[in-house]
């Protein structure tokens, strides 16, 4: 689908939506946390655009604004079109719902940003570290942390 | 003495002796886990019934790494993603940096890169399938297949200086052009490759023990392949039709005249035919780039990004401060704000690159020296976190085909 039009149709079927409109390549919508859930499933479920492929999900620390900026790239298999998904929640308690019943692979990707930004995910079947010893102390992702091995430049 | 007694314990046990559980680590320093992982198998008998895999004995901190780094200094961490075709992801860093820029590269430039890619894709698929064949007894394949690697090599050391980490492009171009009798070496190149291939088709695709390892081993539904994001190689030979380079063009691959080749089963099989397809498709759009090449300038006309010719630099005072200005700490390329995700087909699959470009406190012209977040989204991340589904309900001997069949790169896996 072409981009306006998959946005119109985005945020006619899923009312909290924001299209984001700068500083993005590609179509790309914003959503409240608590919405999630029914709106992963819905672009996963329904035919017209079906977007059964999570590309990657990452997490980006604005620490300016106090928030964790959650990036999903989703991706449909049928129709060859992508969109980006964004989140924020609140840097002091990141906790949103997890879309691994919607993407199998996101019980991955949200163990890796589970372990690299201690953004906790509810209802993942498995939230453990991926890539650091399950006794690491803190997340080196986010952009305040400091350990006693790191160099800096200051 | 004692071993006899064992022996009758044995056999005297009970049957519930036989069928219980047993806890297999294979790795993380295991000789068939190409890297470094380590798979838990539940076991029973010769079956594994179900099973883990551990990852991130390879991480180091790739992604934090780049946030300290200027534009072009993350280049060389990009290397170590993938080593068996660096100059892909050194490509795919690149492109998504100059999206960012809002910057094309001059035709030759994009000509060059394509060609590097490709022989990287080829080379990647050599020792993937030398590699697994190898572990199934096919020694001869191995030797031949990294010959040719070998050949395909010492044209990237020709181009660059190096073989595995090559740090093949700059943001915004090129380092240099392609020196003197390149092409004419790739010309040999291909010829040989192609040889090594017939050989090895013979060697392989017919071979009863190889083919009795492979088929319906590993098998991945179309289904199961989208639900774990596959893509590349696996995701193809899973019936997914999914190529970048065919479905989102970039460089110059929509010029050229080949194909993409889909499997139907789903195993080993299909992705070791796949393998083997693609390098030929490679092949071919290796010659016509190589007949259609233009003659130009290889990196973008700006001063502010690309470096000015050595007689520049050491000949007049301009060029001299034109590289000061893009070399020393606190300078270089800055890139306005904003946020890209570009996707290239790497060797196993859609390589994507996310980078934000944020300013930091000290930017006075919104611009940033340095990446705020660099996400790689790496191909055979989605293949390992499926390799469950791919090893359970098959014998012990199974895990080591299926495995070397999703080609695991620890670097870019573990980051």
């Amino acid at each position: 689908m072409e981009k306006a039009a998959l946005l119109e149709t985005i945020t006619a079927l899923i009312p909290n939506a924001k299209v984001i409109e700068e500083g993005v390549d590609r179509p790309a919508i914003e959503l409240p946390p608590a919405h999630l859930p029914e709106a992963a499933k819905l672009l996963h479920d329904t035919d017209d655009f079906a977007f059964d492929m999570l590309c990657a999900h990452t997490a980006i620390d604005r620490i300016d604004d106090g928030k964790f900026e959650l990036i999903y790239q989703l991706y449909s298999t049928k129709f060859h079109h992508y969109l980006m998904l964004s989140v924020k929640v609140d840097r002091e308690h990141p906790v949103v719902p997890s879309v691994s019943s919607v993407w199998r692979i996101a019980q991955w990707h949200e163990r890796e940003v589970y372990d690299l930004f201690g953004v906790l995910y509810d209802n993942h079947p498995d939230l453990r570290r991926l890539f650091l010893e399950d006794d690491w102390q803190g997340h080196p992702l986010r952009k305040d942390y400091r350990d006693d091995f790191m160099l800096t430049m200051e | 003495m004692e071993i006899k007694e064992h022996s009758t314990a044995i056999s005297e046990a009970s049957p519930e002796f036989h069928q219980r559980d047993m806890l297999l680590n294979v790795g993380p320093a295991h000789p068939a886990m190409h890297g470094i992982i380590r798979i838990i198998a539940k076991t029973s008998g010769e079956m594994v019934v179900d099973s883990e895999v551990e990852i991130g004995y390879l991480h180091r901190a790739f992604e934090k790494s780049c946030e300290d780094t200027t534009w072009n200094q993350a280049l060389v961490y990009t290397d170590r993603l993938n080593y068996v075709s660096a100059c892909i992801n050194n490509v795919g860093y690149c492109m998504a940096v100059e999206k960012l820029l809002e910057v094309t590269l001059p035709p030759r430039g994009q000509y060059i890169r394509t060609l590097l890619c490709e022989i990287s894709r080829i080379s990647d698929h050599l020792t993937c399938v030398g590699a697994s064949a190898m572990e199934l007894g096919a020694f001869t394949v191995f030797l031949y297949m990294i010959k040719g690697r070998e050949f395909l090599w010492e044209l990237i050391e020709e181009y660059c200086g190096a073989r595995v980490t090559t740090m093949a492009t700059r943001v915004g171009g090129m380092p240099h052009d392609l020196p003197e009798g390149w092409l004419d070496k790739l010309t040999w190149t291909i010829s040989e490759i192609r040889t090594i291939l017939s050989e090895c088709h013979t060697l392989l695709t017919k071979n009863r023990i190889f083919v009795e390892r492979m088929e319906d081993i590993g098998v991945v539904s179309k289904e199961n392949a989208v639900a774990w994001g596959f893509t590349g190689p696996c995701g193809r030979a899973s019936g997914i039709e999914y190529d970048v380079r065919k479905d989102f063009p970039y460089l110059v691959y929509h010029e050229f005249d080949w194909t993409v080749p889909v499997g139907k089963r789903g195993d080993n099989m299909d992705r070791y035919l796949v393998r083997m397809e693609e390098m030929e498709q490679s092949l071919r759009i290796l010659e016509q780039c190589r007949d259609k090449i233009p003659a130009g300038r290889v990196s973008v006309d700006d001063k502010r990004i690309t470096l000015p010719d050595k007689q520049d630099t050491y000949g007049n005072i301009e060029g001299l401060i034109n590289h000061f200005k893009l070399i020393m700490y606190g300078h270089g390329v800055r890139v306005p704000q904003g946020e890209v995700y570009f996707p290239v087909e790497g060797a196993n699959g859609e390589l994507g690159f996310y980078i934000v470009s944020h300013p930091d406190a000290h930017s006075t012209d919104g611009c940033n020296g340095m990446p705020w977040r660099v996400r790689c989204r790496p191909p055979c991340y989605n293949m390992v976190a499926g390799l469950r589904p791919m090893i359970n309900n098959y014998m012990i001997a199974d895990i080591v085909p299926t495995f070397g069949s999703v080609n695991m790169i620890g670097g870019e896996l573990d980051r």
